[in-house]
């Protein structure tokens, strides 16, 4: 199918899905098993420029945005979405600095991060701050010329492998959400460690961490933006990221729908190879409908984005509900195709079916986009209404 | 004149030849709103190679013609006989030249005229007995302990040399890597064809040319190659696959000696020669993999299925079987959860033929299957099966692969 | 350390078949890629040029279309690239090939060519052999015509320095360690390294990189040595090999059963002795 992709973005979709073939494919499994981190792919993403897609080309990026993000995120997702987890977890760590840094924060940083020299991290989620995120109890005390902070992060993708997280913590407890603020840590700052790796039920060769910081000491030029904004730039970092999200489920479902009609074409049963039984095809294009539904929304949502649309929260909020629902609707159907051998972990689709769920939960649960799309349409019909 | 023209008189229009063409250099075209069958071909000189396939595929119509000439060659008349280099390395005479002066005595029947070897090196005189019972009329040798043993440089300027004082009609070498890498030095320097890993080899009766098969796009098509008007002609022949020459009871042969011919220096220097059996094969890029499964029964005896790779330069593949039983580590494995592979050659050994590995191997080139169940189901896919204890097959295959190494 | 890699631009030869009742080639979509051993060629001379400094020049002897090949060359890090093209050539074998190509390297090495100055070539390195032609004769005959050394089947280049260069060259049971001076040709094998996959910025690059055509008469050698007349050797005719028949299975004593199974794989010209 022609998604209309300029020349630039099929080439970075064509090395992706070259990259992701011959080096995420033969180790996918393994790493699965293992829980290890794919810092050799990394090291092959960083060779072929796949970092810079989304970086500003004043800092060394391409100069593209979140769509180009997005092709690359689905391609590797296809393949192992825990291993493209590692680039797109690193992406959403890089958005706050590209929003909201000042330009030596970029220079310090962009250029490294679009080297993938190092890797980055967001880190907003507590203990009791989930998608209550205005929960959250770190607090990032001004001292002098720093900032202390303490507190727990939890379940951090890229948590103990990146070497940059952006952090939301309470510069000013008592004025609540309005007293956050968004702080670069750097993984050797005092007072910075990590917890032990989550062991997962998908997504395994992804890392995650608590952040533990006991009297982290930060210099205060690592403050991004201004204090007291540190709500506004996670809620704009999110609105940017949930495309990322969606592809990566999008890639996901894309991945399992071809695992299952390859399958349903070679499986003979009766007789006959089980893609010629109507049932069976009726799952086969409901998969398909709604993942190709699913990439229309997502390309919708990081093309508005890139386009500078002002209110994006709607559509990357539709696109993440209905992506991951999406992906774990199809992994679940792919299995069911896959019958017993889908049961088995010798055959790749239980692994995706594992891997969908998290899309889901995270970057924001499914009920709270359902939350903000609602809000949106409720917004717009007031506006509407005027 | 275009070295390739269409004689569109005799061009119907087929297609034949456009569907024949690997560079996608002939097209249907006729005069506007010509009918299809109007229609005749037309060559795009820009991409053509001139490599003959349409000519072939236009054998009913004959309507495509290649006119070759080529620049001025030797005289032909001054040039007789069959000459094979006598290769030789740390000692011993590489196995293929017993292979290669059985081929020339076999071109000896239809050309009666002399077999020679050409012997060049430091104390090489201690081949020529080996040499001469093979069959040899002649041992050419130039013996100086100036050359060394991967002085390549030193050799093909001598061998050239021997070649004009000689002028064979035919010159032959192992397609070995010294072979492959020393004939084409010394074409250039003489300035003749060379055909490289010839698998069959005969005397046109025609015109008493030498046909030269060989095998090319990576053994999808066999062609045969000709050498006009150049001495002598050159071919590298595949080693194993000719029948290596009977010894003679009284051999009559004689060795001329010319080693009056100037050894110059050589400008390469040789260091080190480090012996290495190992399969440093990677699995996916092998040409060849020997795979074992449950019918090995035990981790030490492993060891047979790394002779046979040993013996054939292929890597070691293993079903999951073993793989599980923890007989070899989990890298080598083939199949659903192991890897893919697409090998010329996949030797399985005591593997049933689950379809979990079949997943990983069914698109080799060929497979051959050696399993002591005539009823395994690898032996459906098997292009040749053997059926027997691998224990015992193994070993008789590595002899008889490794015979006179 | 100037740096020439030839590249070839080769039908990807599994899909190349004949077609068993017109005895023709077909060709179903068969795509064109670089020769897979001129892959590791060149990602040997881009290493050369990371540790030693210097530039890596692509070029290949073939049709118009091969500057695909040479784009790609470009965006795996070559800094030049250029392709002799002319109808002159057509119909070489492997001896006008090897003239053809070293005509070019002469003149390489007295013009400067975008970012790569004129000088002398150091190393000129190309993939032990094609996939379409399978021949490995082109590498000996570059050397030959440029009356330098040449090493094949090169599997580790040791080191380079003071105009000497030390490498190891596989040979059928191990292998060599040599050296010799520099210029040289070498041939490499696949063990001597792990090629790099493109770079996004390397594809950009490629996009625009100006390519350097060489025509026969820009070549200053004699035309009598280019392409169907340069070539001694012809093809008389292209036939299907025969293929191992499906399901052949030998019953007996293993001196029996393994001799038959050698003998019908001589019978179809396949050899699985190691090399």
């Amino acid at each position: 199918m022609n998604y209309f992709l300029t020349d630039d973005q099929k080439m970075i979709r064509d090395l992706a899905a070259q990259i992701a073939r011959e080096k995420i494919a033969p180790i996918a499994a393994e790493l699965d098993e293992t829980g290890e981190f794919p810092w050799e792919v990394v090291k092959t993403l960083a060779q072929s420029d796949l970092f810079r897609v989304f970086i500003p080309t004043e800092y060394d990026g391409l100069g593209g945005g979140i769509f180009e993000m997005c092709i690359v995120v689905e391609e590797m997702s296809r393949v192992c979405s825990g291993i493209a987890l590692a680039y797109a977890a690193s992406g959403l760590g890089t958005i706050p600095i590209i929003l909201y840094g000042s330009d030596e924060q970029k220079k310090k940083y962009l250029p490294r991060l679009a080297a993938g020299e190092i890797l980055a991290a967001f880190g907003l989620t507590e203990a009791n701050a989930g998608s209550d995120a205005a929960g959250i109890k770190t607090t990032a005390k001004p001292d002098g010329d720093s900032y202390i902070i303490n507190g727990t992060k939890q379940w951090i993708t890229n948590g103990g492998e990146a070497s940059i997280y952006t952090v939301v913590a309470l510069t000013d407890p008592t004025r609540g959400p309005r007293g956050s603020s968004t702080i670069l840590v750097e993984k050797d700052h005092p007072g910075f460690t990590f917890g032990k790796k989550e062991n997962k039920m998908g997504i395994r060769a992804s890392a995650t961490r608590e952040l533990v910081f006991q009297d982290c000491r930060v210099p205060r030029g690592n403050l991004l933006g201004k204090e007291g904004m540190g709500f506004l730039v996670a809620m704009k970092t999110l609105d940017q990221s949930r495309p990322g999200v969606a592809s990566q489920a999008l890639g996901i479902a894309q991945g399992a729908l071809d695992k299952a009609i390859e399958y349903s074409r070679e499986r003979h049963q009766f007789g006959k190879p089980i893609s010629s039984f109507q049932g069976l095809q009726f799952m086969l294009a409901d998969m398909a409908t709604q993942v190709e539904a699913a990439r229309a929304l997502t390309y919708a949502a990081a093309r508005a984005i890139d386009a500078g649309e002002k209110d994006v929260s709607k559509v990357s909020a539709m696109a993440k509900v209905f992506a991951s629902d999406t992906a774990m609707k199809v992994t679940i159907d792919a299995v069911q195709i896959f019958g017993g051998y889908g049961y088995m972990k010798e055959y790749p689709v239980e692994k995706m079916m594992r891997d969908a769920k998290i899309t889901q939960i995270y970057e924001g649960t499914n009920q709270i986009q359902r939350e903000v799309i609602a809000l949106n349409l409720i917004k717009e019909s007031v506006r509407a209404k005027k | 004149m275009d070295p390739i023209r269409v004689i569109n008189q005799n061009c119907v229009g087929c297609s034949l030849c456009v569907k024949a063409c690997p560079y996608d250099a002939i097209t249907l075209s006729g005069p506007p709103g010509a009918k299809p069958d109007k229609a005749t071909a037309v060559i795009d000189l820009e991409k053509c190679t001139l490599c003959g396939a349409c000519v072939e595929a236009c054998k009913r119509y004959k309507a495509i013609v290649i006119t070759r000439t080529t620049f001025k060659g030797q005289n032909l008349k001054l040039y007789s006989g069959i000459a094979v280099l006598a290769e030789h390395r740390r000692g011993k005479l590489a196995s293929v030249v017993s292979e290669i002066i059985g081929a020339a005595r076999e071109l000896q029947k239809d050309l009666s005229a002399p077999v020679s070897a050409i012997l060049v090196g430091s104390g090489v005189r201690k081949y020529t007995d080996e040499l001469l019972s093979h069959g040899v009329d002649e041992v050419w040798m130039v013996d100086n302990p100036a050359i060394g043993d991967f002085d390549e440089d030193v050799q093909a300027e001598i061998v050239a040399e021997v070649l004009l004082e000689r002028r064979p009609e035919i010159f032959l070498g192992g397609g070995t890597i010294v072979g492959r890498s020393l004939l084409p030095r010394v074409a250039a320097k003489i300035l003749t064809g060379l055909t490289a890993d010839c698998t069959e080899l005969a005397i046109d009766p025609a015109t008493m040319l030498l046909r030269q098969t060989r095998p090319a796009f990576g053994g999808n098509i066999m062609a045969t190659i000709l050498t006009q008007n150049h001495r002598p002609q050159m071919a590298t022949v595949r080693h194993k696959v000719m029948t290596p020459a009977a010894k003679v009871d009284n051999p009559q042969g004689t060795v001329i000696d010319l080693s009056y011919i100037e050894v110059p220096k050589s400008k390469i220097e040789f260091l080190e020669f480090v012996e290495e059996k190992t399969a440093m094969v990677n699995l996916v890029e092998a040409d060849v993999i020997v795979s074992g499964g449950r019918g090995i029964k035990d981790p030490k005896n492993f060891a047979v299925i790394e002779s046979l790779a040993l013996a054939t330069g292929g890597a070691v593949g293993a079903s999951r079987a073993a793989v599980d039983a923890g007989w070899i580590p989990y890298s080598h494995q083939v199949g659903q959860t192991g890897k893919t592979v697409k090998p010329k050659v996949y030797i399985a050994c005591g593997i049933s033929g689950a379809i979990q590995h079949l997943a990983g191997m069914k698109g080799s080139d060929m497979i051959v299957a050696i399993n002591s169940d005539p009823n395994a189901p690898i032996f459906d896919v098997a292009h040749y099966g053997i059926v027997g204890d691998l224990f015992k097959v193994i070993p008789e295959l590595v002899r008889r692969l490794e015979s006179r190494e | 350390m100037k740096v020439i890699v030839c590249i070839k631009q080769v039908p990807d030869t599994t899909n190349v078949r004949i077609n068993p009742e017109t005895n023709t080639l077909v060709r179903e979509g068969v795509a064109s890629i670089i020769n897979p051993f001129d892959v590791y060629a060149l990602e040997e001379g881009i290493r050369i040029r990371e540790k030693h400094g210097g530039t890596v020049t692509v070029l290949t002897m073939g049709p118009p279309q091969a500057t695909d090949a040479l784009r790609e060359a470009i965006s795996l890090g070559a800094d030049e690239a250029v392709l002799v093209s002319d109808r002159a050539f057509a119909g070489a074998d492997t001896l006008a090939t090897a003239f053809t190509l070293a005509a070019a390297i002469r003149k390489l090495g007295a013009i400067a060519v975008g970012t790569v100055p004129a000088g002398q070539v150091d190393i000129i390195l190309m993939g032990r052999q094609a996939i379409d032609g399978d021949t490995g004769q082109v590498g000996p005959g570059v050397a030959e015509n440029l009356a330098i050394p040449h090493i094949t089947d090169i599997r580790k280049i040791e080191e380079i320095g003071g105009g000497r260069i030390v490498v190891e060259r596989l040979l059928e049971e191990g292998y060599a360690r040599l050296a010799t001076s520099l210029p040289v040709v070498l041939t490499v094998v696949k063990e001597i390294n792990e090629p790099r996959l493109p770079s996004l910025k390397g594809k950009l690059a490629a996009k625009k990189k100006e390519i350097l055509i060489l025509k026969a008469a820009e070549l200053e050698a004699d035309p009598e040595r280019f392409g169907l007349v340069g070539s001694p050797t012809q093809v008389m005719k292209i036939f299907t090999p025969p293929k191992p028949s499906g399901g052949k299975k030998f019953t007996g004593e293993p001196a029996e059963t393994v001799g038959a199974l050698l003998a019908e794989l001589a019978a179809s010209g396949i050899s699985i002795r190691r090399m």
